[in-house]
């Protein structure tokens, strides 16, 4: 049984039909990456995960469960963490209350101080920022506080809503190694990215979004050689 | 003239502290959920009136000349935060959550109505218990401590330490606590606080439940410093705690305390020194004209207030 699964979703913006019978399944372990255009549909795919937004048709399974109805805050509490597009790290607070409300859920002191140290070995800048507050950082650093938030509440998988939008070409390199090292450590990711070339070399398998339908679903290494992606997202 | 300076100044910061504490309630709301709760104003009158009742029934019962003053108003405190903390997490959950996500006017009407509907409630059962809805609080603090250059009296005394530690023990819970940090997350982005596992649903509850009681504890506070109470008590005040919210910058606490205590200073020196500086032309009854006045110009010119950052819009 795939750790989530998305059978036949369609989702809607108002009069729009965003998601159009959309079925994906991640197993876990694994490294899943939804890759498509700008509007096609991927983060509503993920919205409509975390319960942000509404399907109207379908369902969503967690981890045996039907979780297509259930608050954000109970989705995340069943063990999803989205790191959602354009970072929306808490700009006000600091970078410790920021990966102190990444681990909300968490009650043991001790273990919210483990997820901290963690965090800074993934992300040792953060370490110098720690009382900083998050807003007053650049972008890559706001990128890394967002995935380390991400990981402060031991989540059964970590979606990624376009975490190299927006950086330099070094950081998005520093972003994707943390991805695969992530996932050698066990986590489940699912990855949603215009930058098709990364995405596609750090996933194990991919979707290819249009439209708001799936048109093509393979191993990623096929999907890098495929002519048709290659035109479309790789070019 | 100079002389009576530093009574008014003992006077304006009894009275600034009030409208702090009151304006706490109205920007932790604002803060949160972008919308001034008016009924807030009356929950600080029903405050007043729980506690004046606490109070009424101890005498009627013959127990309150025994007791031990502080013991008998620690007592009256917390019944009133109790209760009014209780009522601000109801009015929330039935007058504006079904209305989160309406035009912002929606609400703003709703707690309109709900400010009715508390001073008319007050009136009515009060009219119908005691035949009147004018109560004189008993008073604890009858003594006062002379400076010299100043009477102060007790209970001005006790207002000023009570608001204060309250104002403390507030800085140190959004500040320091688990909650008050999801507070202030949810503040600045919910649905982001929600993907943290934050049930934002009841983070505004946390925060009507101790914005009213607050609201609530000054009640109890104005019943002992002036005496008389009225089920319209609350609708100047509110709107004082209010512009001292405004020109603190609204939804940030530290300018609700600041503003605050401005606003009740210059009332205290308006009140005493117009009259005389204008040889009788506006006398201390346009005190409350010169509150509003600094509405005016703080939303003329400093819409963002003290402490407040200037808004951009949101994407």
């Amino acid at each position: 049984m795939p750790l989530l699964e998305l059978q036949n979703i369609h989702t809607y913006y108002g009069g729009i039909h965003a998601l159009k019978g959309l079925s994906i399944q991640v197993e876990a372990g694994e490294v899943v990456t939804l890759i498509g255009s700008n509007g096609a549909g991927k983060s509503t795919t993920l919205k409509t995960i975390c319960g942000q937004t509404r399907a109207r048709q379908g369902k969503v399974l967690f981890d045996g469960q039907d979780i297509t109805a259930m608050k954000t805050h109970d989705i995340a509490l069943a063990g999803i963490a989205h790191v959602p597009e354009g970072r929306r790290i808490f700009p006000k607070l600091t970078v410790r209350e920021n990966l102190e409300m990444g681990a909300f859920s968490v009650t043991d002191k001790s273990v919210i101080d483990e997820g901290i140290e963690r965090a800074f070995r993934f992300f040792p800048r953060l370490k110098e920022r720690i009382n900083q507050k998050g807003g007053t950082m650049s972008g890559g650093e706001q990128q890394m506080l967002a995935i380390a938030r991400g990981l402060m509440m031991k989540p059964k998988i970590l979606m990624l809503d376009e975490p190299s939008m927006g950086l330099a070409p070094i950081l998005v390199e520093q972003i994707f190694e943390i991805v695969t090292e992530l996932n050698r450590e066990g986590m489940t990711i699912l990855l949603v990215e215009q930058n098709a070339n990364q995405a596609l070399s750090v996933a194990s398998r991919g979707y290819v979004i249009q439209t708001g339908e799936i048109i093509l679903q393979d191993d990623a290494r096929e999907l890098l050689s495929n002519p048709q992606v290659r035109e479309a997202y790789l070019a | 003239m100079l002389s009576m300076l530093p009574q008014v100044l003992v006077d304006g910061l009894t009275l600034g502290f009030m409208y702090a504490v009151v304006a706490l309630g109205y920007t932790m709301v604002y803060g949160i959920l972008e919308f001034i709760n008016f009924a807030h104003g009356d929950l600080f009158m029903v405050g007043a009136f729980v506690g004046t009742e606490v109070l009424l029934t101890f005498e009627a019962l013959g127990t309150l000349e025994g007791m031990n003053p502080f013991v008998a108003f620690f007592i009256t405190l917390i019944v009133a935060m109790a209760i009014t903390g209780a009522l601000g997490v109801g009015i929330e959950r039935v007058a504006y959550r079904p209305l989160r996500g309406a035009p912002r006017l929606v609400p703003l009407i709703s707690a309109i109505g709900v400010s009715f509907l508390l001073q008319d409630l007050v009136r009515f059962s009060e009219a119908i218990y005691r035949n009147e809805f004018y109560l004189n609080s008993p008073q604890l603090f009858t003594g006062s401590l002379e400076l010299g250059f100043a009477t102060v009296p007790q209970k001005a005394i006790m207002v000023m330490v009570i608001a204060i530690v309250l104002m403390i023990v507030l800085t140190l819970f959004v500040n320091k606590t688990k909650w008050g940090i999801a507070m202030r997350a949810v503040a600045q982005d919910q649905s982001t606080a929600s993907l943290m596992t934050i049930n934002v649903d009841k983070v505004i509850m946390l925060t009507f439940l101790i914005g009213s009681s607050l609201g609530g504890a000054t009640g109890v506070l104005f019943a002992q410093n002036y005496g008389t109470i009225d089920p319209y008590i609350g609708f100047i005040l509110g709107l004082k705690a209010f512009t001292a919210a405004v020109l603190g910058g609204i939804g940030n606490l530290r300018g609700a305390m600041v503003g605050g205590v401005i606003i009740g200073l210059l009332e205290s020196l308006s009140g005493a020194y117009m009259g005389p500086l204008t040889n009788g032309a506006f006398g201390a009854e346009y005190k409350d004209v010169f509150a509003f006045s600094i509405l005016i110009l703080v939303l003329l010119f400093k819409p963002e207030g003290l402490f407040g950052e200037a808004v951009k819009e949101k994407v």
